[in-house]
């Protein structure tokens, strides 16, 4: 099988899953819409995170920032503005995306370790700021008013197509958008990184002195990618928490639930790779499922996974696979034109 | 008009100065080459030129206009491309991807011209058929054409050089130099560094000596390699 009939085998294949999974709130049970959104809300923050660090080379140990304001956004769109849930997604993603421009620029002064822990400590700053937001709830946090996710933009239309519960008609809701969410961030990064500034992208993080040398701004890049991740990170934690129906600082912005384990995803799936966080999610599920009854001790087979795949496989498990097999999905690689003969 | 011009240029790390003063003229396709022992500030001063560095005082003129707080960025569009004394390729990057990089950003071509254009280059500087390659995985001499190659991609006016024959076998470092050859034909100036004299001497037609981040001497080639000062500081003669 020659290689383009490897690729076009794999884009048939995906196209495949996004029918099936499209359909899975006609024909899955509840619980499985519910899974299945928590796995795809996650693939978007390691999509996010996976153009950051495997693309941009910034190591960002504090993308809970964006999530958490994301969510506190929503929240308040809908409690204070009396805003459709909906429209307070977008209000998140805003949020998120405004957070991003002062925290890019006091720590994009910092370069590798320095840079992570910066995020980090400007993540910690908001968490303990939005602590202090009594209108929602201060440091206990609040719940979204009962019933809002019923009555929501598309709920009785989706209740009445499905004849499901109003409840059901949410999940289902909810669940859509976060399968256009990961369509958009997937297809977005892949029209980005095949442009001319995906590849000056790929060069900063390459070498970054040596794509100065050629005209590429690195400064210039490297903040454009930086907001719009915070962007994208700021939907999806607006539209997780309008699942969740209740936000906390410490759950918002929790440095483990939306960055460690996003971490985890991506290094196991494959950074710098695109389809790599789509596999990296599907381990990590697995492995939630698999050792959901050894409680926290799970968190350091995750570690010593993660470790083993640093140190065995630096592209991931997708990597692997595509390195042995020759298959590809989403490839990136610009192709030099036919020589004159 | 010189296509560049160093005016008292310094620099220094610390108490240390490695460029101390240096001032001179570079005539558009003329080809200077630059020796000095180790630790002259060669490298150094090219980094001033590229605005890798910034320099402490003194100004660097390009094409008439004065660069000196201008980025890197800024100067490859005014036409300055370089290489590194050790290759630095984008090693995640193909060969033809590397040299995409420069010809969209630096050079300004777009499209199915890019494509062509760095194909071009590529067949002159014999990598042709390394396009499709990794980066990561070329040997010595082809990342040293490759760094060559993307340095033109960049359409440069100028190039720097910065010791693109070290380390290559005689047979080698022929090839390098006829490509060089042909890029200085075509108009394009050339500041090279170099420690393989033989190879330097066949292209350029004035010399600079650097010690200690000070100019020595600059004239002709043969003039300056038997001065005195140059035969015992560079070539280690006592005369």
């Amino acid at each position: 099988m020659s290689k383009t009939q490897k690729t076009n085998l794999m884009r048939l294949l995906g196209l495949g899953v996004v029918v099936l999974l499209a359909l899975v709130p006609v024909i899955g049970t509840r619980a499985a819409v519910q899974d299945l959104f928590m796995v795809m809300t996650m693939l978007v923050l390691a999509l996010n995170w996976n153009m950051l660090a495997g693309f941009a080379g910034l190591v960002s140990v504090g993308q809970q920032a964006f999530v958490g304001v994301g969510a506190y956004a929503m929240f308040a769109a809908v409690i204070l503005w009396g805003m459709d849930p909906l429209m307070g997604i977008l209000i998140g993603g805003l949020a998120a995306f405004a957070l991003s421009i002062p925290m890019a620029f006091f720590t994009f002064r910092l370069n590798g370790a320095y840079f992570a822990i910066g995020t980090w400590v400007v993540s910690e700053i908001v968490r303990l700021s939005l602590a202090q937001w009594k209108a929602l709830g201060g440091g206990t946090g609040t719940s979204l008013p009962k019933g809002t996710t019923k009555t929501m933009f598309g709920v009785p239309q989706i209740k009445d197509m499905l004849d499901v519960s109003s409840a059901a008609a949410a999940d289902a809701l909810t669940y859509w958008l976060a399968l256009v969410l990961v369509l958009a961030t997937l297809g977005i990064s892949y029209a980005f990184l095949r442009s001319r500034m995906g590849l000056g992208l790929q060069a900063i993080r390459d070498n970054t002195e040596a794509a100065k040398s050629v005209g590429v701004d690195p400064t210039r890049l490297k903040a454009l990618v930086f907001l719009l991740t915070a962007f994208g990170t700021g939907l999806c934690g607006a539209l997780l928490f309008i699942q969740i129906t209740r936000v906390t600082p410490e759950a918002a912005f929790s440095v483990v639930d939306w960055t460690a384990f996003v971490i985890f995803i991506t290094v196991i799936g494959g950074i710098g790779t695109l389809p790599g966080p789509i596999v990296g999610v599907i381990v990590f599920y697995a492995l939630q499922r698999l050792l959901a009854d050894y409680g926290t001790s799970y968190l350091v087979v995750l570690g010593l996974i993660g470790i083993a795949i640093m140190l065995f496989a630096r592209r991931g498990l997708w990597g692997l696979f595509s390195d042995r097999t020759g298959f590809e999905l989403l490839p990136l690689r610009k192709m030099p034109p036919a020589r004159a003969q | 008009m010189s296509i560049l011009s160093l005016n008292s240029v310094s620099k220094s790390f610390g108490a240390l100065k490695v460029t101390d003063n240096v001032s001179f003229d570079v005539a558009p396709g003329q080809a200077l080459g630059i020796i000095g022992p180790n630790g002259a500030g060669k490298s150094t001063l090219f980094n001033l030129i590229t605005g890798n560095i910034p320099a402490d005082g003194g100004q660097i003129v390009l094409n008439g206009r004065d660069v000196t707080r201008d980025t890197p960025m800024q100067r490859v569009k005014a036409g300055v491309g370089r290489s590194f004394q050790i290759p630095q390729p984008f090693t995640h990057l193909s060969v033809y991807e590397n040299l995409m990089v420069a010809a969209q950003f630096g050079g300004g071509h777009h499209g199915a011209k890019a494509g062509q254009f760095c194909m071009d280059i590529l067949d002159r500087t014999g990598l042709a058929d390394e396009a499709e390659s990794a980066s990561g995985g070329l040997s010595l001499l082809q990342r040293k054409r490759l760094e060559l190659a993307r340095a033109m991609a960049t359409s440069p006016r100028l190039i720097l050089l910065d010791e693109i024959a070290g380390g290559l076998t005689d047979a080698e470092c022929g090839a390098l130099i006829d490509t060089i050859k042909g890029i200085h034909a075509e108009g394009t100036a050339i500041i090279w560094i170099e420690h393989v004299l033989h190879a330097l001497t066949s292209v350029v037609e004035r010399l600079m000596v650097l010690n200690f981040g000070q100019m020595l001497m600059i004239g002709e080639p043969a003039e300056v390699m038997e001065a005195r000062a140059v035969k015992e500081i560079y070539l280690g003669i006592e005369v």
